[in-house]
């Protein structure tokens, strides 16, 4: 019996040993790759190189017109997807029925989510750039990221909203508001900051995606800056590709620059988000 | 009717627009792809689709290689990404401290948020190099190496997929195993691991999912070769999957050619995959939630 404890015991310590591996596995490469990039790609990083368009074949200069550019195309991606991914998180959590077409909706949430992003690149090329004649442009590259990015603003965004107490709706609707009242004045001002993270983490994810823009928004070098949304952009990510792929004899240097920016980019995105929640959460009353 | 009703009725109308706008995005995807690449059925005979030679100038189109490249890479990711997910994800749940798992959490939630063009950077500059050393291979850029990269990129979504499954699981499951005297370890793989079953299943259908409509990264350390795979040693040979091939190759063909339809046809493909995988893994969760409510109530 107490051998059989023992061997019970001592199964339990290595199965624990084996899963902290594992989880370490994974994470320390995470930790690598950050710290790689921003050790070899911090030399490169002066005003110039942010500030400044490239030159000689982008074997010198700066990345200012990919800076620019992926800025415009989030932007872009924002101003269409915040507005229609809430307002759908707002139908599915506030007025959708269970019915066959509120299951119909979430299946087509869950089957956008995986869509293939260079799918998303062929869609956008066909509808966009071609069907719509927008040319290849930060808009039609705006308008594949945003469709793309919608069903994750829609699972956070709903989750935040279902996350707020049943019993303030109804204080609010017996205090005589209307549903619509409620909503606007109670559930949303609640949810802000759960929909908020969602829209950051999604936004993030935008921002870095190559494939989408690929056929529809990216320019290989266009060093002056975008001067209109029908205009084509060069952008962070497609730039690290073009570098480190399509260019021969390209500085090593220059490559893990580019990489440390987007690297950045990214981990400020994620700072804001995780400010975003823990203050969220201090300061929640539920 | 009043001012405020009127715009409370129009309000509630476009909100409603918004939540239905999903199905419309999808039917309009599968249409517009439908439009561009069902031509390529009528302009490719059948039987030169279904064949090993991807050569597109000289009009040869067989799908062959290019799906074969996608399985090889697809099945090497999944020995990386499922049992590391899974086991990360049971540390996560299950054994870490608190402390451990607020720090564990947000470094694969940042997993999640690099841009696989970056990874796919550091697979060319760092590991296709190494690997390349270190098993003695001609070239580092190969299936093997894609392999690695997108295992790594699909991590965080088998990781937080299982971790969620394994917090569904009533603590009273749990705390039932421990009255009984099992220790944690045995609660985790008799109790809550089997427990959670559907969802985990979930996790590696959609960590799966993730793996094939990988574009950037394997475009990039994968070498670029469409061959068809024969055997273990394709592992270590340059591949070309389904996803790259439209990436590489859409920049360069006229619209309206036969190598245009082509490739939109291979965007088809992978639509339907994905498709698939996903009705799949919506369908255990809500066979499972049915099969619960039954139980319960």
């Amino acid at each position: 019996m107490a051998l059989n404890a023992q061997r019970r015991r001592i199964t339990q310590q290595v199965g624990f040993g084996v899963l902290l591996l594992a989880a370490l596995l994974t994470v320390l490469p995470i930790a690598l790759i950050v710290g790689l990039i921003l050790w070899r790609g911090a030399p490169a990083i002066s005003l110039e190189f942010l500030t400044a368009a490239p030159r000689d074949g982008m074997k010198a200069g700066g990345i200012l017109p990919a800076i620019v550019g992926t800025f415009w195309l989030t932007l872009g991606t924002a101003v269409v997807v915040v507005p229609f991914g809430v307002g759908a998180a707002v139908y599915l959590s506030e007025y959708a029925p269970e019915s066959r077409w509120t299951r119909l909706i979430r299946i087509a949430i869950i089957n956008l989510a995986g869509v293939p992003s260079v799918v998303y690149g062929l869609f956008g090329l066909g509808l966009f750039v071609l069907f719509l004649r927008f040319g290849t442009s930060i808009l039609a590259g705006s308008l594949t990221l945003a469709i793309m990015t919608l069903p994750v603003i829609i699972s956070t965004a709903e989750e935040a909203l279902r996350a707020v107490p049943q019993s303030f709706r109804v204080v609010s609707i017996s205090l005589g508001g209307t549903q619509w009242q409620t909503i606007r004045r109670v559930v949303l001002p609640q949810a802000v900051p759960g929909i908020l993270t969602g829209v950051i983490l999604g936004l993030e994810r935008a921002a870095g995606e190559t494939a989408p823009i690929l056929f529809t928004a990216a320019a290989f070098f266009l060093p002056r800056l975008p001067g209109s949304p029908f205009d084509a952009t060069m952008a962070l990510p497609y730039h690290l590709f073009v570098i480190s792929t399509q260019v021969p004899g390209m500085p090593i240097q220059l490559q893990y620059g580019t990489a440390a920016v987007l690297l950045g980019f990214v981990l400020v995105m994620n700072l804001l988000a995780t400010v975003v929640r823990s203050r969220a959460r201090a300061r929640r009353q539920w | 009717m009043s001012e405020t009703t009127r715009s409370e009725f129009v309000l509630t109308r476009l909100i409603k627009a918004a939540g239905y706008s999903s199905i419309l995005f999808i039917g309009l995807i599968f249409f517009f792809l439908l439009r561009e690449g069902a031509p390529a059925l009528v302009e490719i005979p059948l039987g030169s689709l279904v064949a090993a030679r991807w050569y597109p100038i000289e009009g040869f189109f067989g799908l062959l290689p290019l799906i074969g490249g996608s399985i090889v890479v697809t099945i090497g990711a999944t020995f990386v990404a499922v049992p590391l997910g899974l086991l990360t994800a049971i540390y996560i749940a299950e054994v870490a401290p608190r402390p451990a798992r607020e720090l564990l959490k947000p470094l694969v939630e940042l997993l999640a948020g690099l841009p696989s063009v970056m990874l796919g950077f550091l697979g060319v500059v760092a590991l296709a190099p190494y690997l390349r050393k270190l098993l003695d291979l001609p070239t580092g850029l190969a299936a093997f190496t894609g392999s690695l990269l997108l295992g790594g990129i699909a991590i965080p979504t088998v990781v937080s997929v299982a971790e969620d499954a394994l917090d569904a699981v009533p603590r009273t499951y749990r705390e039932a195993a421990k009255a009984l005297g099992a220790t944690k370890w045995q609660i985790i793989w008799r109790v809550t691991l089997p427990a959670a079953r559907s969802g985990v299943l979930t996790a590696v259908m959609l960590g799966i999912g993730r793996v094939i409509g990988e574009t950037m990264a394997v475009m990039m350390v994968t070498g670029n070769a469409p061959v068809v795979p024969t055997g273990l040693a394709a592992l270590f040979r340059p591949i070309r999957t389904m996803t790259a091939t439209i990436a590489a190759e859409m920049g360069e063909v006229a619209e309206g050619s036969v190598h245009y339809h082509a490739l939109f046809l291979i965007g088809i493909l992978l639509f339907l995959i994905s498709l698939g995988i996903n009705l799949l893994a919506a369908s255990v969760v809500f066979r499972q939630r049915t099969r619960a409510e039954r139980v319960l109530s």
